[in-house]
């Protein structure tokens, strides 16, 4: 592991340098927010924000992908045969990602990287893609990164962190890809390594004290999931949600897509789009009957997934990373901490024993 | 506020006591600031999670339709205005409410205030002096209440309940200078070009969740025209022409209906202004038919009833 | 070339099958199996015959059918392994990719991709008595499994089997129906809801009336597979009970709203299993511990 020194100069060239080499994924301001956005020209990261509006998915995982072409014009030869569209190989570097968005994508990995299926769109963007993440001095109040598996400079998904030193930045080198990024930015000014990580130790624990949100989990696990799933709080949970998805839409971890075929003339693509648990089509059957047809059973379908079935899937911590987004963004004030709490102190024995004295 | 609050708990407690309604329909504290969160309460001892202030924006008839219980709901004037085209539309009957009416005193945008400071904010508190202090990590600032609107409320002429089994409060009094169509007559006056321009920069941030649609109490329809595979009206993907076509016909589908209750504003994630739709819809329906949606159980909108001397001239 | 590029080589060489991509079939043969002309067999032969061998699959497991320019749908895989040089699918018309393919005609080029999900359990089977529960349309993956199974007649105990439908003309495969009828290795129940037909000289009853008639007695060494509609489903499953069949022993075929068939797209879970990649085939015994979302 190595450390270098990126002043401001330094930065600026080191951006426009990699440009030739990849396709530069950075912070943008756009009205009030900043997202992620493909650099284009001069462009530059801009750094001063606190997190991103949507995560930074779509930079491996985008809303609307072209899976397959064909042409169903049958006087030609390969009339309906499906065809993977020629790609943009050009490696990725995402620029200034938060540690909790960068360990996002090791949690989606593992729905699109099994042992039986690889799915080829997601691999391969995510395998040609160097992440730069940039550590978070000042965490959002509805933050909870570090009680949800990551933290403000977690490293966990990343080739390289980023802090803020004097006028530029104090690189850590994490990686091969990293290291690859890094000489090619031409930023390869040496730091002493003990005097580096003091400086990442103290701002860490810095950014560390001031968090004041916290979920646990440590039950989740524990409890019967038919338990949790038949528990009495859905409905109170679930009244207030209109099922729009928005939640969905902007989480870094939320993986779900439907897959669409559209044609012009006789030029057809397969693509696949972002979906939503929330939508009631996502499970309507052509029959018309519907597993999961009323909102009650979406909301729970949604938090089970995210704190429960994925728990038990991989025994590897909640499909969470604590970045806040769906807190601060449901217009209804749905709060997956309240909701996790709920779950986590759920005790169905209990549960019972308060039913009795009515009877 | 305080005094609205304890009067809804002690309305919804009776309610509940008496057997009256099953279930009242109101806000609780939510968990962020300038956040209530919706909520149902089924009984008496339950009552106290009840709110009312100035951040309770959301449109309650949203969460009558098709229910078959006897209800009491919390209404300010645009939620009344709604559980009117609820009644007239039939997606609930007025004998199931009870409806427990708000003179409102207008909701303080999320926003307008989050671009007004610098920093996160951490906490927003109402004084009765009409003033909204806001504050963050390092950062205390106050406002007057008329400048942090929700911009609906801004220009509302309907704050008071039009329909209501009681009252909260003494009605207040009503806006009568406003202008409510100024943005709207600015889109009107573009030539054709810069009119495509406004619109292709309203929704290029669009990621089509359809919050919008959700929040709205008007969509309704058990599938959406967006949904539909047979026919497919629309395309899915990031189309620009099919998240046009979203627009503009779900906006198509609220004319004569939309409170310009701001709903779909408050749930859109990316900020678009999707009510520069729906109100040139309202103002048409104002001047060719001089209507106002949910104003009366009696008349039927417009776009719903033949007149002899409806107006025709916009149909060429 | 950069660091990043080589891995993206490295990469590609790692995915040389993309589990999304279909492969192109030719139909060869559909015929109209019901009378309300709303099932239809569809028969497929492979472009490239070497995506035949590819294509290995045991009774119980389905295929997306692509149809391009309308999408995919997940069916039931109605031939069996022991038939060689085409697979066959019985579609019900239903939603666009269905009423779409009814209305196609032999010699088109379509994709099948597969074969998805479990099988049924075949290594458990093994020197079981089985006894086939079905009911309508759902008798396709049935009907693999019984073309397996007297293709290889020494490896299983007895074979029942129970199919019914609410006519007569709403019986799938009927000459094969009746083929099994008068062999003497197996014991087939034909029956129908009700028919006005002087010559029917099969059963007339519900399903679970006559699985409560024909079944074999339960004991370890017998497991039933039921597939049909929810309905025949919910009380053929108290009659199982009454004839001590456990939980463990019974064997059902789930569907759910599918698009990916390879558990990546997150709509066919139930709880933490996918019905597409983890299904479709459960035990009761296994589905009375997950939600009932399907």
């Amino acid at each position: 592991m190595t450390f270098v020194k990126i002043d401001q100069k330094k930065w600026a060239e080191g951006v426009s340098a990699l440009k030739k080499g990849y396709q530069v994924f950075g912070p943008v301001k756009e009205g009030k927010d900043h997202e992620f956005r493909k650099l284009s020209g001069d462009q530059m990261p801009e750094m001063d924000y606190g997190n991103t509006r949507l995560s930074p998915k779509a930079a491996i995982y985008p809303q609307s992908e072209v899976m397959f072409t064909y042409t169903t014009d049958e006087r030609k030869d390969d009339h309906h045969i499906l065809k993977e569209p020629e790609r943009d190989e050009t490696p990725k570097a995402v620029i200034g990602i938060r540690p909790c968005d960068a360990f996002s994508f090791l949690l989606v990995k593992k729905n699109f990287d099994t042992p039986e299926y690889k799915d080829p769109f997601w691999l391969r963007a995510y395998d040609a893609t160097t992440f730069v993440g940039y550590g978070c001095d000042d965490p959002c109040s509805s933050c909870f990164c570090t009680s949800a598996g990551s933290g403000p400079f977690d490293e966990k998904g990343l080739d390289v962190l980023l802090v803020d030193h004097e006028d530029g930045y104090l690189a850590k080198v994490l990686t091969e890809k990293g290291k690859a990024l890094t000489e090619k930015a031409g930023w390869t000014q040496a730091f002493d390594a003990g005097q580096a990580e003091k400086v990442f130790g103290e701002k860490a624990a810095t950014a560390e004290g001031k968090f004041e949100s916290q979920i646990s989990t440590d039950r989740l696990a524990d409890i019967p999931s038919m338990d949790l799933y038949d528990a009495p709080f859905w409905e109170d949970i679930a009244f207030s949600c209109i099922n729009c998805g928005t939640c969905t839409y902007l989480c870094p971890t939320c993986w779900c897509f439907d897959i669409q075929d559209e044609c012009r003339g006789c030029d057809g693509v397969r693509m696949r789009n972002w979906d939503s648990c929330m939508s009631s089509l996502f499970t309507l059957h052509g029959s018309g009957h519907n597993p999961r047809g009323d909102k009650v059973s979406r909301v729970r379908q949604r938090f089970m997934h995210k704190l429960k079935y994925y728990v038990d899937k991989y025994g590897d911590g909640i499909q969470c990373v604590g970045c806040g987004r769906c807190v601060r963004k449901c217009p209804v004030n749905i709060d997956i901490r309240k909701v996790c709490e709920m779950m986590n102190q759920y005790d169905p024995e209990a549960q019972n024993e308060c039913a009795c004295p009515t009877t | 506020m305080q005094e609205y609050t304890d009067k809804i708990r002690q309305i919804a407690r009776r309610l509940l006591e008496e057997g009256t309604v099953d279930m009242v329909i109101g806000f609780r504290k939510g968990s962020m600031p300038i956040m209530n969160e919706p909520c149902m309460v089924r009984r008496p001892q339950d009552v106290d999670q009840l709110v009312w202030d100035s951040n309770c924006g959301i449109n309650l008839a949203n969460y009558l339709t098709d229910r078959k219980e006897k209800i009491g709901v919390v209404a300010k004037g645009c939620d009344s205005r709604n559980i009117v085209t609820h009644i007239i539309e039939n997606k609930i009957d007025r004998d199931q409410l009870h409806i427990i009416g708000v003179p409102c005193g207008a909701m303080i945008d999320k926003r307008k205030i989050a671009s007004l400071v610098e920093g996160e904010i951490t906490d927003v508190t109402e004084t009765e002096a009409g003033k909204v202090i806001v504050k963050g990590e390092g950062f205390e600032k106050s406002f007057d209440k008329a400048e942090v609107l929700q911009e609906n409320c801004a220009i509302c002429i309907h704050r008071n309940p039009v329909v209501h089994d009681e009252m909260v409060a003494e009605p207040v009094e009503e806006q009568t200078d406003v202008d409510r169509y100024a943005d709207i007559r600015e889109i009107e006056a573009m030539s054709d070009a810069e009119r495509k321009a406004f619109f292709d920069d309203l929704y290029k941030e669009c990621i089509r969740c359809y919050a919008c649609r959700n929040a709205c109490p008007l969509c309704y329809c058990p599938t959406c025209f967006v949904d539909e595979s047979r026919p497919q009206w629309v395309g899915k993907g990031q189309n620009e022409n099919d998240i046009r076509t979203f627009h503009f016909l779900r906006a198509y589908h609220c004319a004569g209906r939309c409170t310009d209750c701001g709903a779909c504003e408050r749930a859109c994630p990316v900020g678009i202004k999707v009510r520069m739709l729906t109100k040139k819809l309202e103002k048409d329906c104002k001047e060719l038919f001089d209507w106002e949606a949910g104003i009366s159980l009696e008349n039927r909108p417009p776009l719903d009833a033949y007149r002899p001397n409806d107006p025709d001239e916009f149909i060429k | 070339m950069s660091a990043p590029a080589r891995q993206l080589d490295a990469r590609k060489g790692d995915i040389v099958e993309n589990p999304y991509l279909p492969y192109p079939v030719r139909i060869d043969d559909i015929i109209t199996e019901t009378e309300d002309k709303n099932l239809k067999t569809f028969r497929f032969v492979f472009i490239n015959p070497e995506d035949e061998e590819k294509f290995a699959y045991m009774p119980g497991q389905f295929a997306e059918l692509s149809v391009t320019g309308k999408g995919e749908i997940p069916i039931g895989i109605a031939s069996s392994p022991t038939e060689k040089g085409f697979i066959k699918f019985t579609v019900n018309k239903v939603g666009l990719v269905s009423s779409y393919l009814h209305s196609m005609k032999a010699g088109d080029v379509m994709g099948v991709r597969g074969p998805l999900g479990n099988s049924y359990p075949w290594e458990t089977l093994k020197g079981k008595n089985v006894v086939i529960i079905g009911g309508g349309f759902a008798f396709t993956t049935l009907r693999s499994s019984i073309i397996y199974m007297l293709e290889n007649r020494d490896q299983f105990g007895q074979i029942h089997v129970i199919y019914g439908a609410r006519t007569p003309g709403m019986l799938l495969y009927d000459q094969e129906l009746k083929a099994w009828e008068a062999r003497d290795d197996m014991n087939m129940h034909i029956t129908v809801d009700g028919t006005d037909d002087p010559n029917w000289k099969y059963n007339v009853g519900f399903v679970p009336t006559i699985t409560e008639q024909k079944a074999p007695p339960a004991d370890e060494d017998t497991y039933a597979i039921i597939c049909g509609p929810p309905i025949m489903i919910k009380f053929t499953q108290p009659v199982l009970d009454n004839l001590g069949y456990g939980h463990e022993r019974i064997i059902m075929s789930l569907e759910n709203r599918m698009k990916c068939g390879i558990g990546m797209c997150g709509r066919c879970n139930i709880g933490k299993d996918f019905v597409c990649k983890d299904g479709p085939v459960f035990t009761l015994a296994q589905l009375n511990t997950m939600p009932k979302e399907y």
